[in-house]
């Protein structure tokens, strides 16, 4: 579902990331791993078009669902309303029927008129997730995903990206510098630092 | 969601700030609309009011005042001029139509004003009830006046020495109402009227009969163009009367007062401005605030056109919500401005009505709006997503 060939990013002077081949297929599960500074943002950036990379070629499937690392969640609209600003920004249909189906999908059914600032931590994670889902990605990203979890939290947030790339048929690749993911993903991309 | 839908949600988000914004606004496009509002109905009544007569002629003094107690009935006459001296103006070859006035008197603040048939004729007055005065001490009512007053036909009533309230009343010279007019829009609607006679009657009780006869002015309607350039100086250069033209001393008034008029008026363009760049510094807080938001939108697909109309809407909400505010604001102080006027029977201007520069008002604040949201909506048009995506 996605495809990195030669790509190498800088800022001035300072190469941030360079891979030679970076590719994946429908369904897919990568863990991105490494410290901070490792290039690991820069690489979820570049697949989400986000950053053009200094040089190669990036091919990825659309449309891309992303979960960032802050989840970002608009604080002056609603649940349900952030869910339906991701098909609005995307210039899909807005279907409130797929916002109520993702939400109850994430255990978030009954928080649809909530504000963001009304949600626990995990809970607007979970908006956030419903939130990437929306658009029936095929390519599933999510930065940092389990930074400042538990154990338990932890765990159920991978369960909860899983499940929904699953759901989707996307290809999720999960960025971290978190060591706890690592058994779960059979396909590992490690960058230095 | 939409555009609109977004915007609005931003501006709820932060209600005070909004509702600052728009009260700055809406209070400069009130008082543009007040003005607005009040020198269009003063300037149409004036021009209603003056319509027809070219000249005033009465006793020396300023002719403004002569203008504004003689046909607008809104000054007190300087004095009275000898009935001899006006019966010969109102004879010249130059003089088309000469209509006498005779005034001092007034009920309940309405002026009362002896003069002939003409005077209800040449404002196009038709009778609503009863019929004109035929004899002395016979009294027909304005249509505001007699509404005002609750006088109807066949009802008695003394007038009041002077032209405001608290004079002396004439109880021994009571007037019978015999007739009420029909609204005409003009000052003809605030006037009680009677015969010249009946003001020497009242004003000549008790006092030796046969002393010479005065009346206050005489409206002047010319024979032909050519009385504009001698009649007036003829009739100044006499010991007696003074001619003065409504039309120049109208736009006299309006000179004077339009000083007054273009200061209040920068002042509502100074505070529409002031919310203009109001709405640019809380745009531009703005951009720092939703940084984060803006780079999220970005990242679910929008465009930077998309951004960009989202800054531009939320203004333009703003800024059409205070200029209906600000257009709503002014109509009702100008009703309530209205009010007090008509209750000190005064020139009367309302609040429901229209004037058509309202509509370049609305304009003038979209265009504040969105050029205070142009250099903001680019800003944010341009946010680079990536690096505030990774700083979190």
């Amino acid at each position: 579902m996605f495809s990195l060939k030669g790509v190498r990013h800088r800022y001035g002077a300072r190469e941030v990331l360079s891979l030679e081949r970076f590719e994946a297929a429908q369904g897919d599960k990568w863990l991105v791993l490494g410290p901070s500074g490792s290039g690991k943002s820069t690489l979820l950036h570049i697949l989400a078009g986000l950053l053009h990379p200094t040089s190669g070629t990036v091919e990825v499937a659309r449309p891309i669902g992303i979960v960032p690392q802050k989840l970002h969640l608009i604080a002056s609209l609603s649940v349900e309303q952030n869910l339906l600003l991701a098909q609005y920004l995307a210039g899909a249909k807005q279907e409130p029927a797929r916002a109520a189906q993702v939400l109850a999908g994430v255990g978030m059914a009954d928080r649809a008129g909530d504000r963001p600032h009304q949600l626990s931590h995990g809970q607007a994670q979970r908006v956030a997730v419903a939130r990437a889902v929306m658009n029936r990605p095929k390519l599933l990203i999510a930065d940092e995903p389990t930074s400042n979890l538990d154990d338990a939290h932890c765990a159920a947030a991978l369960d909860l990206l899983e499940a929904q790339a699953a759901e989707c048929g996307a290809t999720l690749i999960v960025a971290t510098h978190d060591a706890r993911a690592k058994p779960r993903f059979a396909h590992r991309l490690e960058l230095g630092a | 969601m939409n555009l609109p839908g977004i915007s609005l949600a931003y501006l709820r988000a932060k209600p005070l700030a909004t509702a600052l914004n728009l009260l700055l606004l809406a209070l400069g496009i009130a008082t543009i609309t007040v003005l607005m509002l009040a020198t269009q109905q003063i300037e149409e009544r004036m021009g209603r009011d003056a319509r027809g007569i070219d000249m005033v002629a009465g006793a020396k003094g300023s002719p403004m005042q002569l203008v504004l107690s003689a046909v607008f009935h809104l000054d007190a006459p300087a004095g009275n001029i000898p009935l001899a001296d006006a019966t010969e103006l109102a004879r010249h070859r130059l003089v088309k139509r000469a209509i006498p006035l005779a005034l001092g008197d007034s009920y309940r603040g309405f002026r009362i004003v002896g003069t002939n048939h003409d005077y209800p004729a040449h404002y196009g007055a038709r009778i609503a009830a009863g019929s004109l005065w035929t004899t002395p001490m016979q009294a027909v009512l304005g249509a505001e006046a007699a509404r005002a007053t609750g006088l109807r036909v066949g009802a008695k009533f003394a007038g009041a020495h002077g032209l405001g309230d608290g004079g002396e009343e004439h109880e021994e010279e009571p007037y019978q109402v015999v007739g009420i007019l029909a609204p005409t829009g003009t000052v003809i609607d605030r006037v009680v009227l009677t015969s010249v006679e009946s003001v020497w009657e009242v004003h000549e009780h008790g006092k030796p009969p046969g002393g010479p006869r005065e009346v206050t002015a005489l409206l002047v309607q010319y024979a032909s163009p050519l009385a504009a350039a001698t009649l007036p100086r003829a009739v100044n250069a006499g010991p007696t009367l003074q001619a003065a033209s409504p039309a120049y001393e109208s736009a006299r008034l309006f000179r004077m007062l339009g000083v007054g008029v273009e200061v209040l008026r920068a002042f509502g363009f100074v505070l529409v401005l002031a919310a203009g760049l109001s709405v640019f510094i809380a745009l531009t807080n703005a951009l720092q605030e939703r940084r984060y938001d803006l780079a999220v939108m970005r990242m679910l697909g929008a465009t930077r056109a998309k951004l960009m109309g989202l800054l531009l809407v939320e203004a333009l909400a703003l800024s059409a919500a205070g200029a209906l505010l600000g257009l709503a604001l002014g109509h009702v102080l100008m009703e309530v401005l209205g009010a007090a006027l008509r209750a000190v029977q005064q020139v009367p201007v309302t609040g429901w009505t229209w004037a058509p520069g309202e509509l370049w008002l609305l304009v003038l604040a979209l265009g504040v709006g969105a050029l205070a949201a142009l250099l903001p909506a680019w800003r944010a048009s341009r946010a680079e997503v990536a690096p505030v995506l990774a700083e979190g």
